[in-house]
């Protein structure tokens, strides 16, 4: 039992951690998430082509894409490195992740040639359009509709909490094309080209006072039938695909954590107090499980396991638990932790902050009990909820 | 990264599985619980001893297998799962991991080869009343070479042959080991919520007693040994909860209300998911406790810490929900939900309640942040 990378590992962590010292500057203590910065897209297109032509774009994808034709293991260690740093990856992040990976899978000759790489270079943006306001965690049950038309299809509908639609080119569309069949098999994926006409792309004002997503209406949108992804009805099983591609999650905490609050707690003088101790034990215990739950994660990658849906607790562990802490924290400000202006409030507000950014943590990629159901289901083997609609047409059941 | 056990360690889980489910079951169990002279299971302890497992981490110059702390970890989560009612912690964990820690080589020489073989069953005295034990509170004291005083409750304190005992000793306090066959001890067996381990209260009067480490280091010892022990307690701890989520899970699957199986339901595929969280909690800083031990890592008292309290946790949490997802039958004497949660309140009190591990946790990170 130890902690040390394999000398393959530590070869490719040290070539990692070079490239990165040689572009990039150590993140800054505290600072939490760079977007909403007005130039972050640029800076972000500027380092995924640094990255690319560095041959560290993509580590999983094989040579032919412009990927590295490296393990999981080594895509795990490039994320660790990369966090270390002030690494603008967020645009990035679903297309390459998610979408891209999908075109390859699905898509023709032509649609690799024409987008592979220029989404890997930095050039192109994608976005993924699956949520609708009636279909969250039943994503199934969209409601968008393709109808075909010649060799085109006409696509009405809505979708939401679509993370960089404003500054995306292309994304990948899930649609019912059809309603007579059960919700599962009336499913098609398209390519959509973002900055046509009938895309209209609107904020959303969310609850902690950000616009970091989007709705994205389509009226009488036309896509031609070469852009579909699979065959018309087989949606659902290239979303799978997409969604299994899914990033592993690589980085830490998303926000303040146990050493942020005790050191608060210090400066305040209220480190003393026993109730807050008991808690402070608790939340260290959380962080711990959660970066070392990582590291079995990452030993069953090092001797080429594949992990499994248990994954799924990390995301329960780690919302909760800043949610946890950021109120902790306030309430330990009294009256003073409503104020939630930087210049006033201690530690750059950032309790403050993730105070209202938490729920949505707890409700994105996956709600806190979607990820029960997941572990009560695949992990624990237990029944699947009873599903009404499961025999019945999506028509009957809307 | 290698965090995980060895493909040897996992062979010996293995093995040491498969012959407690087949000479370890409920039933053995049961014999202690429903026999008030039955202080442990004989039989378990005799093919116990016979393996080796008391020696697994005793080198082999001490009459030990030689192997190390990571195998007792392995050996101790197995014996959690079926709540092996011996005093196998009282002598592995507590008594020899002293003499290791701090015995003179005349001391080891002498003991840790019996404990080794299960001539000799060794076992801790430290609580006198309610609360925690600190220093200047001792009340039992040594003088001129024998202790005088009462230690209630002692686990495993009526079927042991050799104590390690906390006593006051001048100003401060000490360790000393006791021969507990001599004239000048009294021991009275104790009802308590555990049943299938056994606890004593043991009068000390005027008790011959050798010194164990530094006169007067008696609670700084005493850290260190606890710190060692609450790892191998939290896998025994580990073993009980993962054994009561199978149990959950089973049973939910089993039970029909409603015209389908309970666990169908979100409250209780919910219940069992939370459970499953705290296990992979209790798991993952469990594994690191082991890690810190077997290397000898300056981080021991914060991962020994972490270990205690999240298993102590996810113990708690698992035997009262496995009664509860079973039911009215959790609730018979039958039914073997209850053992869990006994098992679970004596391991979690044991050494340190999470109360104190807690505060000894938060000590360790100021320390270290300062």
């Amino acid at each position: 039992m130890d902690f040390n990378d394999t000398p393959e590992e530590a070869e490719f962590r040290a070539e990692a951690h070079a490239f990165l010292s040689q572009h990039l500057k150590p993140k800054t203590p505290g600072a939490l998430r760079s977007g909403g910065r007005e130039d972050f897209l640029a800076r972000a297109k500027a380092w995924q082509k640094i990255k690319a032509e560095g041959g560290f774009a993509q580590i999983t994808w094989p040579k032919e894409m412009g990927g590295r034709g490296g393990t999981v293991m080594q895509q795990v260690i490039w994320g660790q490195e990369e966090a270390k740093f002030d690494a603008p990856t967020g645009p990035f992040a679903i297309g390459l992740g998610m979408c891209v990976p999908t075109v390859i899978a699905f898509g023709s000759d032509e649609h690799k040639k024409k987008y592979v790489r220029k989404a890997l270079m930095g050039e192109e943006v994608w976005c993924q359009l699956f949520s609708e306001p009636a279909a969250g965690s039943d994503v199934a049950g969209l409601k968008t509709k393709a109808v075909k038309d010649g060799d085109e299809w006409v696509i009405n509908g809505q979708k939401v909490w679509t993370s960089g639609a404003h500054y995306s080119d292309y994304g990948i569309l899930l649609v019912r094309t059809d309603p007579n069949v059960p919700k599962h098999k009336g499913l098609t994926m398209f390519i959509v080209d973002m900055k046509q006409k009938g895309v209209d792309v609107r904020p959303i004002h969310q609850a902690s006072g950000g616009k970091e997503f989007n709705e994205v209406y389509f009226t009488d949108v036309r896509i031609p039938d070469s852009d579909r992804l699979g065959e018309p009805g087989m949606g659902w099983k290239v979303a799978l695909v997409t969604l299994m591609n899914e990033r592993l999650a690589v980085g830490g905490s998303p926000g303040p954590d146990w050493k942020e609050i005790m050191d608060y707690a210090r400066s305040a003088g209220t480190i003393s107090d026993q109730a807050f101790r008991a808690k402070l034990a608790d939340w260290y215990v959380a962080a711990q499980g959660y970066k070392l739950t990582k590291f079995r994660t990452q030993t069953a990658l090092s001797r080429g396991e594949t992990p499994g849906p248990e994954n799924a607790i990390g995301k329960i562990i780690n919302a909760n638990h800043l949610q946890d802490i950021c109120n902790s924290a306030i309430e330990m400000q009294d009256h003073f932790g409503i104020i939630a202006d930087k210049d006033e409030v201690p530690s750059d507000a950032i309790f403050q902050e993730s105070f209202m950014w938490a729920p949505g943590l707890r409700i994105a990629g996956g709600t806190d009990e979607i990820l029960k159901n997941i572990i009560a289901e695949r992990v624990l083997g237990l029944p699947q909820d009873v599903r009404v609609d499961k025999d019945k047409t999506f028509a009957e059941m809307n | 990264m290698n965090f995980d056990f060895s493909d040897d360690q996992k062979f010996l889980r293995d093995e040491a599985r498969k012959f407690l489910e087949a000479q370890c079951t409920m039933a053995h169990v049961r014999e202690v619980l429903d026999d008030d002279k039955k202080s442990h299971n004989e039989t378990v302890w005799k093919q116990i001893v016979e393996m080796g497992w008391l020696g697994a981490a005793i080198p082999e110059e001490y009459g030990g297998l030689g192997l190390g702390m990571l195998e007792l970890c392995v050996i101790a989560e197995e014996l959690g799962r079926v709540l092996a009612p011996v005093p196998f912690g009282s002598s592995a964990f507590f008594f020899a991991e002293t003499l290791k820690l701090a015995g003179s080589e005349e001391q080891k020489l002498e003991l840790l080869p019996k404990v080794a073989d299960g001539s000799l069953i060794g076992c801790i005295a430290i609580s006198e009343g309610p609360g925690e034990i600190k220093a200047g509170n001792v009340a039992t004291r040594l003088g001129g070479g024998t202790i005088s005083g009462k230690k209630i409750p002692v686990t495993d304190g009526d079927i042991a042959t050799h104590a390690v005992v906390l006593v006051k000793d001048g100003s401060g306090e000490s360790l000393v080991i006791v021969d507990l066959n001599q004239s000048g001890i009294s021991r009275e067996p104790i009802k308590t919520l555990e049943p299938t381990r056994s606890h004593a209260t043991i009068s000390f009067d005027g008790a011959a007693a050798e010194l164990i480490g530094e006169s007067g280091n008696g609670m700084a010892l005493l850290d260190q040994i606890n710190d060692r022990a609450a790892v191998l307690l939290a896998f025994e701890q580990l073993g009980g909860a993962s054994r009561c989520l199978e149990m959950a899970n089973a049973y939910a699957k089993e039970r029909v209300a409603f015209g389908r199986a309970i666990g169908g339901n979100q409250a209780i595929k919910h219940k069992l998911a939370d459970m499953y969280v705290k296990n992979e909690v209790a798991r993952s800083n469990a594994y690191y406790g082991a890690w810190a031990l077997s290397s000898n890592a300056a981080e021991l008292p914060e991962a020994a810490a972490a270990a205690r309290v999240a298993a102590s946790e996810a113990y708690w949490f698992a035997s009262k929900e496995n009664i509860q997802t079973h039911g009215g039958m959790g609730f018979t004497w039958e039914v073997d939900c209850h053992l869990f949660y006994r098992r679970a309140k004596l391991l979690a009190v044991q050494a340190g309640s999470p109360a104190v591990w807690k505060e000894k946790l938060v000590s360790a990170l100021e320390a270290k942040n300062d």
